[in-house]
């Protein structure tokens, strides 16, 4: 998730306090991971480096919590960009256990163990979540959903892979 | 859920074998169940899931190992139900056990509070009795005012929810469950399953459920791998 950005179009709402910025973040996305008040104050002067927002009335000597901030024309553009530009389907945490898979098939380890392992993660990461879901309102399931569905996909990879282990290195080693 | 030295496992799997003709369809499965633990058992299409429900619940016989039952409050109690015969067997599922299957399980000329009804008029519940209490908890599982409908009458969700009160209406020590959810939508099967959890917690039930579906197996406390016959490694999730 792009803290920035998400910033950004919550500013696009209203002129708003860092304070109160913070606090509109962690009601809708911060449930698990409240946002620093540091890292509100470091995201909000890089946007006004970048001319995405700036400060209104300032006092001369004033910190950045006496400041209210506003959303400039660029910053507007900038989350008309963000909302309408689809997302590269995250591929880290899969592309990284290929290569654990790979390798371990190559130098002749346990694949099968590896795959385990994250399999028993993966379903320890869900329970988690659907605890979490069960315990809050409507936007924390939703939130919890998505991770659900993202974790249930990578697990029916882990699944089917595991399956192929024998094929798959038979193809690699006769590469 | 870890297994501590003073409380027995309420059921014991150990060396549990089964064969179909020249199929082995249970190679060597040992397992414990905890009292009010709720355990999912995932695994592929065809590696002995069901087979192995059904020798844990004593519809079947294992062809060697044994499965050992041992209430919480009766250790002193423990039966070996892998020896027991055929009318024993089902004396105890009576008594003791609970199930809830994919589909198809209710009886078509009844209607839906009189299929809730049948395990507690087996055990001898009077009618009135029996009637009250089916339909206050088809009113808990949000069916109120459905339990005159024949299960044909119902949505695949609705007679879920009656399969579930049917199964947990004599208040079972033990639920078995096999793909309780597999012909429901996400939504559907999301609620069937919330009512049903909310419903052994409060009862005690301790549950065995078979899943294909990981979202589905995360409502447990733990879950198993059965590969071929046998438990897969590796699958211990810390508590
Ligand atoms: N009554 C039976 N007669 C003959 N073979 C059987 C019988 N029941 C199961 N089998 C065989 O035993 C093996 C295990 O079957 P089982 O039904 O336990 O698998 P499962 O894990 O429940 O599969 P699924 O997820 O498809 O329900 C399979 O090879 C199956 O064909
Ligand atoms: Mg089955």
């Amino acid at each position: 998730m792009n803290n920035a950005l998400t910033l950004l179009g919550l500013l696009r709402r209203q002129p708003s306090y860092g304070y109160d910025l913070k606090h509109a973040y962690d009601r809708y996305f911060g449930s698990q991971k409240p946002l620093a008040f540091g890292q509100v104050y470091s995201t909000l002067a890089r946007m006004i480096r970048d001319e995405l927002i700036r400060a209104l009335g300032e006092e001369p000597g004033a910190g950045p919590d006496r400041k209210k901030y506003e959303i400039t024309p660029a910053g507007q553009d900038r989350v008309q960009q963000w909302l309408f530009t689809p997302d590269v389907p995250s591929q880290t945490l899969q592309s990284d256990l290929f290569a654990k898979t790979v390798v371990a098939l190559l130098v002749d380890d346990d694949a099968d163990r590896l795959l385990d392992l994250q399999r028993a993660e993966h379903m320890g990461r869900m329970r988690e979540l659907t605890r979490l879901k069960h315990e809050g309102d409507l936007l924390q399931v939703l939130m919890c959903d998505h991770g659900i569905f993202h974790i249930e996909a990578d697990l029916r990879w882990i699944e089917l892979t595991g399956a192929r282990l024998t094929q798959l290195k038979k193809e690699l080693l006769s590469a | 859920m870890k297994t501590t030295p003073t409380i027995p496992a309420l059921l014991s799997v150990r060396n549990v074998h089964k064969d179909f003709g020249p199929t082995p369809a249970l190679r060597g499965i040992d397992l414990d169940v905890h009292p009010g633990e709720v355990l999912a058992v995932m695994g592929p299409s065809g590696s002995g899931k069901s087979t192995l429900l059904h020798c844990m619940a004593g519809v079947m016989p294992p062809d060697h190992g044994t499965v050992t039952y041992t209430r919480p409050n009766a250790p002193e109690g423990s039966v070996e139900i892998s020896i027991l015969g055929e009318a024993a067997r089902s004396a105890l599922r009576l008594s003791e056990f609970g199930f809830v299957f994919q589909y198809g399980q209710l009886l078509p000329e009844l209607t839906a509070v009189d299929n809730v009804t049948i395990p507690l008029l087996l055990a001898g519940t009077k009618r009135r009795e029996a009637l009250r209490k089916a339909s206050g908890l088809l009113e808990r599982l949000g069916l109120a005012g459905q339990g005159e409908k024949l299960p044909g009458e119902l949505s695949g969700g609705q007679a879920q929810r009656v399969a579930i009160a049917r199964a947990m209406v004599a208040e079972p020590a033990v639920l078995f469950a096999d793909e309780p959810t597999g012909s429901l939508d996400s939504l559907a099967a999301e609620n069937v399953l919330t009512l049903l959890l909310e419903l052994v917690r409060e009862v005690g039930t301790t549950v065995v459920m078979i899943t294909h579906d990981p979202r589905t197996a995360a409502y447990a406390d733990r879950e198993v791998i059965v590969r071929d016959g046998m438990i897969g490694a590796g699958h211990r999730v810390a508590a």
